[in-house]
């Protein structure tokens, strides 16, 4: 059985201009231990699809189809549910360190929240033993002098060393999944190569699956088994990374593929995506 | 380019910021973060030069404090022959007509209660208030156009713009006085790989067509090597090296270039992650 399965999702909101599909159709799989990669611009429904996941879309969201995490249904739980699968199952980093945390509270209160009111055991973690687990978990996201650093407040941090600290955060409860929805983007590429590492180290050590976010084809090339395209609410194609890369069968991929800047390429002009596919499709 | 007589030359710019040390108390004495160390550089015209380097090594610093957006504690910047340090609030204004900045963010750099119009007949308005009304809003329609935005959009506002339209609202504000240089502090950090491509574009075609000089910063050194002619690497506020772009992407001088080149992914799969092991067993060493 797959760690999580999604069947022909469909998210769609009503808006004064008619009904918006934002996904629709999409399907996929992730096993255990696995690196999935959604790739796609921004308004293709790759983050959409990952809030759907998690439970976290706006009220005027409308689902259908399933979304099965460990044969459990997630689409229609409860409020309650959900916060325990949130907990201890499934986590999440967000695209900017800066706005998803909190920047009134010291590193130390706001991750030893997490293990307070949901340790992995049950229990209500004392705040000495949760701030303790908290230190070790900076360091293992290789904050340095982690144990007086955690009672700083966000925004003595730098933009990696903040990712560093949500990284953490998510990793507390121990999640047998973890999404990450464009944990790069707001950084520079040598501390963009840095967290990579550290997302791939980490994930063999506590053995998770990961579906990665992104629309950095550079990344994924470097640490994703499996890549999905995504464009305007549906899945373009979907395979091991090597074969898309190698030979992408739709020419949205392919646009994409030759518009990232290479280093190695010397022409003067950047080669935009081309579009003209949308007709093609749109005929056939 | 040596040729030709530089259009700007900076001389020498420090920057010095004073923090508190943490923990500290009221009467101790702030920390000084030099971040920008005494750089050098000349820009002719109609020229670009690249500025990269990690955050925090000074780049942004380095351009506001050239436009005197920022203080500075040391240093000269020649525009055209004229010491921009020695000139009064006046002086300045008429100088910043001719040299104009586009930003990072580019929603949270447009006033999100004016519509695009009005956003790009700022600049006209505070340069030259006697400007008919018909003639702004010719000038802003034309601009509109050369930028790729439909005219028909002039009464829109930024909300309902994507990123990627966002940004050229901000191209066309500045081209809007007719500058001579416009500083881009990171234009496409913000945007999709996609629409990335368009806007460098569209700044390499409005360079060529207007014989701009672009100070073009960024930390990602593949779009930087396409627009630049030559390039200018930032390490903690000096300079670790400057060159023509070619040489610099090809031919590295300084460690930490190379530390920035190879820390730019390849859309490769097979050559990424031989590049990847080959870096962990490198670090693995050290």
């Amino acid at each position: 059985m797959a760690l999580l399965d999604i069947q022909n999702l469909r998210i769609t909101y009503d808006t004064p201009d008619g009904v918006v599909e934002a996904v629709r159709n999409v399907n996929l799989q992730i096993d255990k231990g696995e690196t999935l990669a959604i790739v796609g611009e921004s308004g293709s429904g790759k983050s959409q699809t990952a809030f759907a996941t998690m439970g976290l879309l706006p009220h005027n969201a409308q689902v259908s189809g399933s979304i099965k995490y460990q044969g459990q249904e997630i689409i229609g739980l409860s409020h309650e549910e959900m916060n325990k699968l949130r907990s201890n199952e499934i986590a999440m980093i967000f695209q900017d360190p800066m706005t998803s945390l909190n920047p009134y509270l010291r590193i130390s209160d706001q991750m030893a929240e997490t293990l307070i009111y949901n340790s992995p055991n049950g229990k209500r973690m004392k705040k000495k033993d949760a701030i303790a687990e908290c230190v070790r978990m900076l360091e293992a996201v290789k904050i340095p002098n982690a144990k007086n650093r955690i009672h700083l407040y966000p925004h003595e941090f730098s933009g990696g060393m903040r990712q560093r600290v949500m990284i953490a955060m998510s990793l507390l409860c121990r999640p047998k999944l973890l999404i990450a929805d464009e944990p790069t983007t707001a950084l520079d590429v040598t501390v963009q190569a840095r967290i990579m590492d550290l997302l791939v180290e980490l994930q063999e050590e506590f053995h998770m699956a990961i579906v990665l976010i992104t629309h950095n084809l550079g990344i994924v090339a470097g640490s994703c088994e499996r890549t999905m395209v995504m464009y305007k609410g549906e899945v373009m194609e979907q395979g091991s990374t090597v074969d898309i890369f190698g030979k992408p069968s739709h020419p949205y991929t392919q646009g994409l593929l030759s518009a990232v800047p290479r280093l190695n390429q010397d022409e003067e002009r950047l080669v935009t995506l081309d579009r003209s596919f949308e007709t093609q499709m749109a005929e056939g | 380019m040596s040729t030709k007589e530089p259009i700007l030359s900076v001389r020498d710019m420090r920057v010095e910021f004073k923090i508190k040390k943490q923990n500290a108390l009221p009467w101790h004495q702030p920390e000084i973060l030099r971040a920008v160390k005494g750089v050098s550089f000349d820009l002719a015209e109609g020229e670009t030069l690249g500025i990269v380097g990690e955050s925090g090594c000074g780049k942004s610093t380095l351009a506001r404090a050239i436009i005197r957006m920022i203080p500075s504690q040391g240093g000269e910047v020649f525009w055209q022959g004229r010491d921009l340090m020695k000139m009064n609030e006046k002086g300045l204004l008429g100088i910043r007509k001719e040299i104009q900045m586009i930003f990072q963010d580019p929603l949270a750099s447009l006033n999100p209660r004016l519509t695009a119009g009005q956003i790009i007949a700022e600049p006209l308005k505070t340069h030259h208030p006697s400007t008919s009304k018909d003639e702004v809003k010719k000038q802003v329609r034309e601009l509109m156009e050369k930028v790729g935005l439909s005219a028909r959009m002039i009464n829109r506002y930024p909300h309902e713009f994507s990123g990627g339209q966002c940004q050229r609202i901000g191209i066309a504000r500045a081209l809007i006085t007719n500058p001579k240089l416009i500083i881009c502090d990171e234009p496409v950090s913000a945007l999709d790989v996609s629409v990335q491509a368009q806007v460098v574009n569209l700044l390499m075609d409005l360079q060529k067509e207007l014989g701009l000089s672009l100070l073009f910063i960024a930390h990602d050194l593949s779009v930087v090597k396409h627009i630049s002619n030559r390039i200018m690497v930032l390490e903690f506020g000096d300079i670790a090296e400057i060159g023509e772009a070619h040489d610099v992407i090809h031919n590295p001088q300084s460690p930490y270039t190379k530390e920035l080149i190879n820390a730019v992914p390849i859309p490769d799969p097979i050559a990424e992650r031989k590049r990847i092991a080959e870096r962990r067993a490198l670090e693995a060493k050290a």
